[in-house]
């Protein structure tokens, strides 16, 4: 159990522009936080993504959210960051 | 991926525009070990323990919600009822020891610390009279005390003695906060069948059956449940009840998860998971619009008993589902100060007292945070709160009062309490007279329903 890995999602919502993905993957990269899974879509307009990260050996994952809001606000999107668990409670029995 | 998007994206909405949160944890401190006949011992001793196992609550639950990005409201405290202590004590002293509970929270950084209690259905101990006589002013005296008394349960009947002790209790302790309008009544609160393990202020104590130290936990959503019933305007009344059920249980789920890793991480044993519909005055997050949502032109109308029913029991299936530690009072509350869509009710005339009590027969908890006129008689209040535990006792279930007398006001009148507590309507109370009934004291015996041997 315990050398499971720890995973967390990051969630990005907000208007389509160019560059969104890059400057997201850009602060993960520079953390060296591994990105899992990806996956983004269109919904009613709005640029949805959703990416699957490794936290196994992040010590604080606070500060990365507080860098990712940051980013978020000066882009003009809604970036968080969540452990995973949560969404496996609410959602898979 | 694991997950589709869109599930990803009702958690978010949930917690962004629906106010989905953990309305409490609430760590329940045995404090019997503290016991001395020596007074200033025994405060420095409950002092000392409340605040070594509490100590880090505040920030660990702060930095439990931030990870999983689920908010948790309020971190709160519930300890033995402190009547349990005060055999020894003078009234002077149990004023005292209330202080001394209300410095613990106020140095744990924490709201409100409940159990300073007693538990007198059956009869009224030493520590409980010295409790009694000391409540008016512990309460006018302090900010974060909440205070609880159990006056009947379903195998004892009904203490009427102190019912009719707290009809005064009540008058007296709104007089002492009459330049808040009463507020001091808003932290008492008076059961039949009161739970142990309650998370919820300003009723939580923890109850002798529960161990030194754990974790309670309570979750809310009225918000989130209102939101989902809009997506279906249509649906028949089964399908209302499986909307609701399927609500609770995912919130359920959430809570329990954010509840055991918080417990986890201060070290302290999970207890139980209290899912409870407890509205608060933000927009939307009433349970009065969930019923009026449901199929009422206002609340209080002819068929809010049935719609209240059908969402306090699919509120209970989805949540045991989803959980096997559900306890506590698990079910919708109605106070009327802290739920807009109560507020109106009142002032548009669809919601009395009368009807409030009726729908205390079908959800948890009873008459909570309800201002009446200032002139109500303390029989008066008594008699309410003998109705309530009399509902209480025959429906083996928890009931409650918590009214508040305000000073000087007249029906119609509106009241400010604050902060959580919200507004009220002032009601007026019935005009004749339960004087005598009060009076002739004694005990409601036990109903045959006690006899379940």
């Amino acid at each position: 159990m315990n050398e499971r890995r720890k995973k967390a999602i990051v969630s990005v919502i907000g208007k389509d522009q160019v560059g969104i993905i890059a400057k997201v993957t850009n602060v993960l990269a520079n953390r060296n936080i591994n990105i899992l899974d990806i996956s983004q879509t269109i919904l009613q307009g709005y640029f949805t993504m959703m990416m699957v990260i490794d936290v196994t050996n992040l010590k604080d994952l606070e500060s990365l959210q507080q860098e990712l809001n940051e980013l978020g606000k000066s882009i003009g999107v809604v970036i968080t960051v969540q452990r995973e668990e949560i969404f496996q409670a609410m959602h898979r029995v | 991926m694991n997950f589709e998007i869109q599930e990803m994206l009702e958690t978010i909405r949930m917690v962004r525009t629906e106010n989905l949160d953990i309305r409490t944890v609430t760590m329940g401190i045995n404090l019997r070990d503290c016991a001395d006949s020596d007074f200033d011992k025994m405060k420095q001793k409950i002092y000392d323990k409340i605040t070594h196992y509490a100590k880090d609550l505040k920030p660990v639950a702060e930095k439990v919600a931030k990870e999983y990005g689920i908010p948790i409201i309020n971190k709160r405290i519930a300890v033995t009822p402190i009547a349990d202590l005060l055999g020894n004590a003078t009234k002077e002293q149990a004023v005292e020891l209330a202080k001394t509970l209300d410095r613990a929270a106020l140095v744990l950084g924490i709201d409100f610390i409940g159990g300073f209690s007693a538990l007198v259905h059956k009869g009224i101990a030493k520590g409980d009279q010295v409790l009694f006589d000391a409540l008016p002013e512990a309460l006018a005296s302090t900010e974060r005390v909440c205070a609880s008394v159990s006056v009947g349960t379903t195998k004892a009947g009904i203490n009427m003695d102190a019912v009719r002790q707290l009809g005064e209790i009540i008058k007296e302790t709104a007089e002492r906060t009459k330049d808040q309008s009463g507020l001091g009544c808003a932290k008492l609160v008076v059961f039949c069948n009161p739970v142990e393990d309650n998370p919820f202020m300003a009723g939580a104590f923890l109850g002798s059956g529960e161990g030194e130290v754990v974790l309670n936990v309570g979750v809310s959503g009225p918000g989130v449940v209102l939101n989902a019933l809009k997506r279906y305007p249509d649906a028949d009344l089964g399908e209302v009840a499986e909307i609701i059920k399927k609500t609770a249980f995912k919130i359920t789920r959430a809570g329990e998860l954010i509840g055991r890793e918080v417990a986890k991480r201060l070290g302290v044993p999970f207890g139980i998971m209290d899912l409870s519909l407890a509205p608060t005055n933000a927009m939307n997050d009433s349970v009065a619009e969930i019923l009026e949502e449901i199929g009422l032109e206002r609340v209080g109308t002819h068929g809010t008993i049935a719609a209240l029913a059908l969402m306090n029991d699919a509120v209970k299936k989805g949540g045991a589902m989803a959980s096997s530690y559900v306890g506590g009072l698990s079910g919708a509350f109605i106070p009327v100060s802290e739920d807009n869509g109560m507020i109106r009710g009142i002032e548009e005339g669809a919601l009395s007292l009368s009807k409030l009590e009726a729908m205390t027969c079908v959800c948890s908890v009873g008459l909570d945070m309800i201002a009446i006129t200032g002139d109500a008689p303390a029989s008066t209040i008594s008699a309410m709160i003998a109705d309530e535990a009399a509902i209480g006792m025959i429906n083996k279930k928890t009931t409650a009062v918590r009214v508040i007398p305000v000073p000087g006001a007249k029906e119609g009148d509106m009241v400010e309490f604050g902060g959580l507590l919200g507004r009220a309507p002032v009601i007026g109370v019935n005009p004749f007279s339960s004087e005598k009934l009060i009076r002739r004291g004694g005990h409601i015996p036990a109903p045959l329903q006690a006899l379940g041997n």
